[in-house]
């Protein structure tokens, strides 16, 4: 097949192999990051704008430089030092980001949907780098990346998701993704944050993370978003962590050869204990490792897209 | 009414003695395998700088590394189609620092793909020289590049296709002209 995408919104319209030929594509820019000279002039002349309604550091920065590593021209707006705090609408801005005539905008909002409703307004291609707790479907791809590195397959394997499922766009677009894929998925939290509709996907709710946890071959361990906690989900931080927090003894019942993944920022001692988020199983900064060969991968994808 | 037959230029036996041929030529003009390394352009380009590999082991008794590069992010014309095709590899695990690399593909025809390669190249080290070896020569240059190495010039019009089949066994392989072939890209 060809790559005929515009724009990267979410997975949940993506095909098998249209997910399987983001990580091939993946794999050979990856080739291109382990030499000395770590860049190619694909993307010359192309102009990514990273227009970030929401605090990031990982995932802004892992545009960035996956963008320059392609040689095109990358700038970053975030809302902070932007006219949003003088009161401009989204819309407009994001109007008076394309009128400067970008190739990809590459855009975070806390709004669910945000993302959609400006691809359906703009003429650049898009990627969604998170719309609240909608979809974050470039993170998705590089955790399936990472196991792919890890495991050699998805099919089959095992995969528990642990924490505040209800806000979290980083397991909404991976059920879709390893879903998609073969995955057995297990959805693990408190009764809470753990919408009862999500057995539609497929996939294995439980409250107790022991049962999620065991036999796994891999388990992906979510923040705990304080940030959108408007109501009390939960008692306490401190009753959270003995409940669902990840520690050698919950662990141990995955299989011999479990990893430990986590799109980060990680709380230590919140939902993962300092000793297994630095193990040698914990692949989180794999996970990062592997975020700028999978954006490089969409940004060359999208480069030569439908424009 | 459009033409559509198709001529062979090489059957596998053809190929094979250009090959030795070409072989022979990359040995002369450097005095031996010593310093040579040969990359050849993916897809097309492989199997046949394989094949070179194992002649200059027989002839000389040596083994000169091998590798390939993928011209795709190096082109001039990404994005004109409106689609995206697939990757390929570039896997050159040795260095080309002060080597004499002899990139190796099946058809030289505007030019372009070899100017990627060079380019590509040049990302990966900084070559002693850079030498072209081709199956074929099929004219229509379009940029100023020549190969050094030319296993059949091939006079053909823009609208004619030239297929290099190089997959499976070696006496398998072979070049075919077909006549009223779209224009296409090399």
């Amino acid at each position: 097949m060809d790559w005929r995408r515009k724009h990267v919104l979410g997975l949940s319209d993506f095909r098998p192999e249209e997910i399987e030929f983001v990580v091939d594509t993946a794999r050979s820019m990856e080739e291109v990051l382990t030499r000395d000279i770590k860049k190619v002039p694909a993307l010359r002349g192309k102009t990514v704008v990273n227009l970030f309604f929401e605090p990031s550091t990982r995932t802004r920065t892992s545009f960035e430089i996956a963008g320059k590593r392609l040689s095109a021209d990358v700038v970053n707006f975030s809302s902070s030092v932007s006219s949003q705090s003088k009161g401009e609408t989204l819309l407009d801005t994001a109007r008076n980001i394309e009128a400067m005539r970008p190739s990809i905008l590459v855009i975070r909002h806390n709004a669910s949907g945000a993302v959609q409703f400006l691809s359906r307004h703009l003429s650049c291609s898009i990627i969604n780098a998170g719309d609240g707790s909608n979809e974050h479907p470039t993170q998705a791809l590089l955790d399936l990346y990472t196991i792919l590195k890890s495991k050699g397959k998805v099919a089959g394997l095992k995969i528990a998701i642990v924490g505040d499922i209800l806000h979290s766009r980083v397991a909404r677009s991976n059920l879709h993704c390893l879903g998609k894929l073969g995955a057995t998925l297990w959805l693990c939290g408190p009764a809470t944050l753990l919408p009862r509709e999500m057995a539609r996907t497929g996939a294995t709710l439980t409250n107790d993370i022991r049962e999620a946890v065991r036999d796994a071959d891999v388990v992906i361990m979510l923040r705990i978003q304080l940030e959108r906690q408007k109501s009390a989900y939960f008692p306490s931080i401190r009753e959270y962590s003995l409940k669902y927090g990840l520690n050698k003894d919950i662990f141990a019942l995955a299989k011999e050869d479990a990893v430990i993944m986590h799109p980060g920022p990680i709380n230590r001692g919140v939902e993962i204990s300092n000793d297994l988020a630095d193990c040698s199983r914990s692949l989180i900064l794999d996970q990062v490792n592997s975020g700028v060969a999978v954006r490089m991968a969409l940004l060359y994808l999208l480069a030569g897209g439908a424009q | 009414m459009r033409k559509t037959g198709e001529k062979i230029i090489l059957d596998g036996k053809g190929v094979e003695r250009v090959l030795t041929r070409l072989t022979h030529e990359i040995l002369e003009k450097n005095r031996g395998a010593s310093d040579i390394v040969l990359v050849g352009v993916a897809l097309g380009g492989v199997p046949l700088s394989e094949a070179i590999r194992r002649n200059i082991k027989m002839i000389e008794g040596v083994d000169v590394p091998a590798g390939f590069v993928d011209i795709t992010l190096y082109r001039d014309d990404l994005g004109k189609s409106g689609y995206q095709t697939r990757l390929k590899r570039t896997e050159v695990p040795f260095s080309i620092d002060d080597k004499r690399v002899v990139l190796v593909d099946d058809v030289l025809y505007t030019g372009r793909t070899i100017r990627a390669a060079m380019d590509a190249l040049m990302d990966l080290g900084r070559p002693k020289n850079i030498q072209l070896a081709v199956l074929i020569d099929r004219g229509h240059r379009e940029l100023p590049i020549r190969a050094d190495y030319v296993g059949r010039n091939v006079p053909t019009s823009r609208t004619e296709e030239v297929k290099v089949r190089v997959e499976g066994a070696p006496e398998d392989w072979k070049v075919v002209l077909n006549e009223g072939a779209p224009e296409k890209g090399e």
